[in-house]
């Protein structure tokens, strides 16, 4: 982030409904919006920015599936080819014996896979520091953001102008 | 969405006196921002003595050995096992109501479930160390785990519950500590952007660089919801394992099939009451009444009246079923718990977990805080004895009437059971200083639909829709916000 600075415009509404009617104007408008900030998970949002849906949770499964994998070829590897031992008259390959642990380390896996993918595709993490564009943002603000690298003055006040047609509670611009 | 969505009329609000989202921030970013008060410093030093005093017993056993316990030959398991699982058991309330609460869209848990959590994490730790001191040579306790080693190599028995257990403590913990520190990035930040100086440098470190984008809080509900889904079968799997410890082995009265159900219930039980006993608190210390509501805590005590009432039902069916078996050992191990050397003991259960409960039918009493106090703490003395009569008085009472035994505690375990309160809450203290003790985002989120002055204006709004004949328009637009929170 901070080796490619960016010019932006921002506007600060005060509650999620004027947020919402804004991005609808802003949509009607065919302005681009860069960005959406907001201090809660804000509904009905996600269609309106034409986000589609999160695939974090495909990633959740793939790495369970490692984990039931890891678990359970491990086990049974262990128990009947490394060191084959007889433990209270059972079978090497006593199936039933590992599914507590193939369970445990499916969801261990799964967790610390998608939370990691999570902090990782975010560029969040220990030690990381984003820009904030304004501190209102994680209280009571929600925010839309226009990028004005390379546009006209004209162009920069169109988004000044449709703020202040959108009740936005305060306009500036900012490099970051 | 906001005051269009539908709320019951009769649905209780979860955030009373009139909050914007501005003053939620004020309101629980400010226990960070003061100086600590007396009461606080006062807990923290009776805590921190204890903590110390129990660390001191947990070195003489490592540094003298498991002779300074008062374990013998038939009794091998006493108030070591019996502090793990009750430690364990209590930390099942975090986890149920972060996640089996928010699978089941029960909007109050948003109130107490950051609480919860942090109690989880840290009965997890107090926990967590018993298995580790009993054995004996604690340095040698990474053998626990599946290494490749040069001892041939040779593996752990994965046929054992004892390992099985070590992977579902240690996948609880985990998981527990990532779900939580999840939920609590978004909050980090609001304290960030608030905070000056020293604490800002902190906080800024503790947020992860968390801005609110809208595509971040997209993945950050997706990411809770399916963590809540693993966390779900992962707390009831831990304290089934945890029961398998006794229900696999051959001893009379521990080998019954009802032991994980019971033990479940029994768990959530526990951690309820332990949950309801630092929010009492918590909540008048840190004057939380608008957020941890009279209602919240009526809820949860619902919850242990439910749970109480399985554990009491487990309780019956054990009984009949030593009856029924016509098998004399357990026939005996059950007259022994409820007539032998430690009858006290089994009755203090009975009293504490099945009696005591039954007052919760009263509304009155459920909605009464002393009350609630004084409950809490008989739970949580009931499940405690239940663990004991379960683990000491079945091993006092071998097979050869030569080989019966008692057994009395030391010192050095009390002391180490002191010394886990001490931990626990040392840790609770520091968390309240430090974060947000109720979730800053979550209760802005459900603050339109469940702020006491939207309920209201719902309801009106709900009552006219019908009036108007518009039922349907009611209902489509209640579905419609259902799916919104699960159309991840």
């Amino acid at each position: 982030m901070k080796h490619n600075e960016k010019n932006i415009i921002f506007g600060l509404y005060d509650d999620e409904e004027y947020l919402l009617a804004a991005i609808r104007r802003a949509n009607d408008d065919h302005l681009q919006i860069m960005d959406v900030l907001t201090p809660f998970p804000v509904h009905g949002l996600d269609p309106l920015l034409h986000l589609a849906e999160s695939r974090l949770h495909i990633g959740g499964f793939v790495y369970g599936m490692i984990g039931t994998l890891t678990a359970f070829l491990g086990m049974t590897w262990i128990h009947t080819r490394d060191w084959p031992q007889i433990f209270g008259g059972k079978p090497y390959w006593a199936i039933l014996s590992f599914v507590p642990i193939t369970f445990e380390l499916t969801v261990l896996f799964a967790s610390i896979g998608m939370v990691v993918t999570f902090y990782v595709i975010n560029g969040q993490g220990p030690g990381i520091t984003n820009p904030i564009i304004h501190p209102g943002i994680t209280d009571d603000k929600f925010c839309i953001a226009f990028q004005t690298d390379g546009l006209a003055p004209a162009e920069v006040d169109d988004f000044r102008k449709f703020f202040n047609s959108t009740g936005a509670s305060l306009v500036e611009t900012k490099t970051m | 969405m906001g005051a269009g969505v539908v709320t019951s009329p009769i649905r209780e609000p979860l955030v009373k006196g009139h909050k914007t989202y501005h003053q939620i921030t004020e309101d629980l970013c400010s226990p960070t921002e003061r100086a600590p008060s007396r009461a606080w410093t006062i807990a923290f030093i009776v805590a921190v003595s204890a903590l110390t005093f129990g660390v001191t017993c947990i070195l003489i056993t490592i540094w003298v050995g498991i002779g300074t316990w008062r374990l013998n030959r038939t009794i091998g398991w006493g108030w070591d096992i019996t502090n793990f699982v009750w430690w364990i058991g209590i930390g099942h309330a975090g986890t149920l109501i972060s996640a089996i609460l928010l699978l089941f869209r029960q909007k109050w848990r948003t109130g107490v479930n950051r609480a919860a959590e942090a109690m989880t994490i840290f009965a997890v730790i107090c926990a967590a160390m018993f298995p580790m001191i009993h054995v004996g040579r604690i340095w040698v306790t990474f053998f626990f785990f599946p290494y490749p080693n040069t001892r041939g190599p040779v593996w752990p028995n994965f046929n054992s519950p004892l390992l099985w257990d070590l992977f579902a403590i240690s996948t609880y913990f985990t998981v527990s500590l990532l779900f939580w520190y999840t939920g609590l990035v978004p909050d980090f930040a609001t304290v960030r952007d608030r905070a000056k100086g020293f604490r800002k440098k902190l906080y800024t470190f503790l947020a992860f660089g968390w801005t609110g984008a809208a595509k971040h809080w997209q993945r950050h509900e997706s990411l809770s919801l399916v963590l809540a889904g693993l966390a779900t079968p992962l707390v009831l799997s831990v304290h089934t394992i945890v029961s398998f410890d006794f229900a696999t082995s051959v001893i009379p009265g521990w080998h019954t099939t009802i032991f994980p159900p019971y033990f479940v219930a029994g768990a959530i039980f526990s951690g309820f009451a332990m949950v309801q006993t630092l929010m009492v608190i918590t909540r008048k210390v840190l004057n939380l009444q608008e957020y941890i509501t009279i209602g919240h805590i009526e809820s949860m005590n619902k919850v242990i009246l439910v749970t109480g009432t399985i554990v009491g039902v487990a309780y019956l069916t054990e009984l009949f079923i030593a009856w029924y078996s016509g098998y004399v050992y357990e026939q005996f191990a059950f007259f022994n718990r409820a007539l032998g050397p430690y009858w006290w003991s089994y009755f203090g259960m009975m009293t504490c977990n099945v009696l005591s409960p039954q007052l919760f039918w009263s509304q009155k009493i459920r909605r009464n805080v002393t009350m609630t106090f004084f409950m809490s703490i008989f739970v949580n003395i009931g499940m405690w004895f239940e663990r004991f009569v379960i683990i000491a008085t079945t091993l006092a009472r071998d097979y050869l009437p030569s080989s019966w035994s008692f057994y009395v505690p030391s010192i050095v375990e009390v002391g180490i059971f002191i010394g886990t309160l001490g931990i626990f809450f040392t840790f609770y203290l520091i968390f309240v200083r430090v974060a947000p003790v109720v979730a800053i985002a979550e209760i802005k989120h459900i603050l339109k639909k469940a702020g006491d002055q939207y309920a209201q204006q719902n309801a009106t709004s709900t009552y006219q829709q019908v009036e108007s004949g518009n039922m349907e328009l009611a209902a489509a637009g209640h579905g419609d916000d259902d799916h919104g929170n699960a159309h991840h």
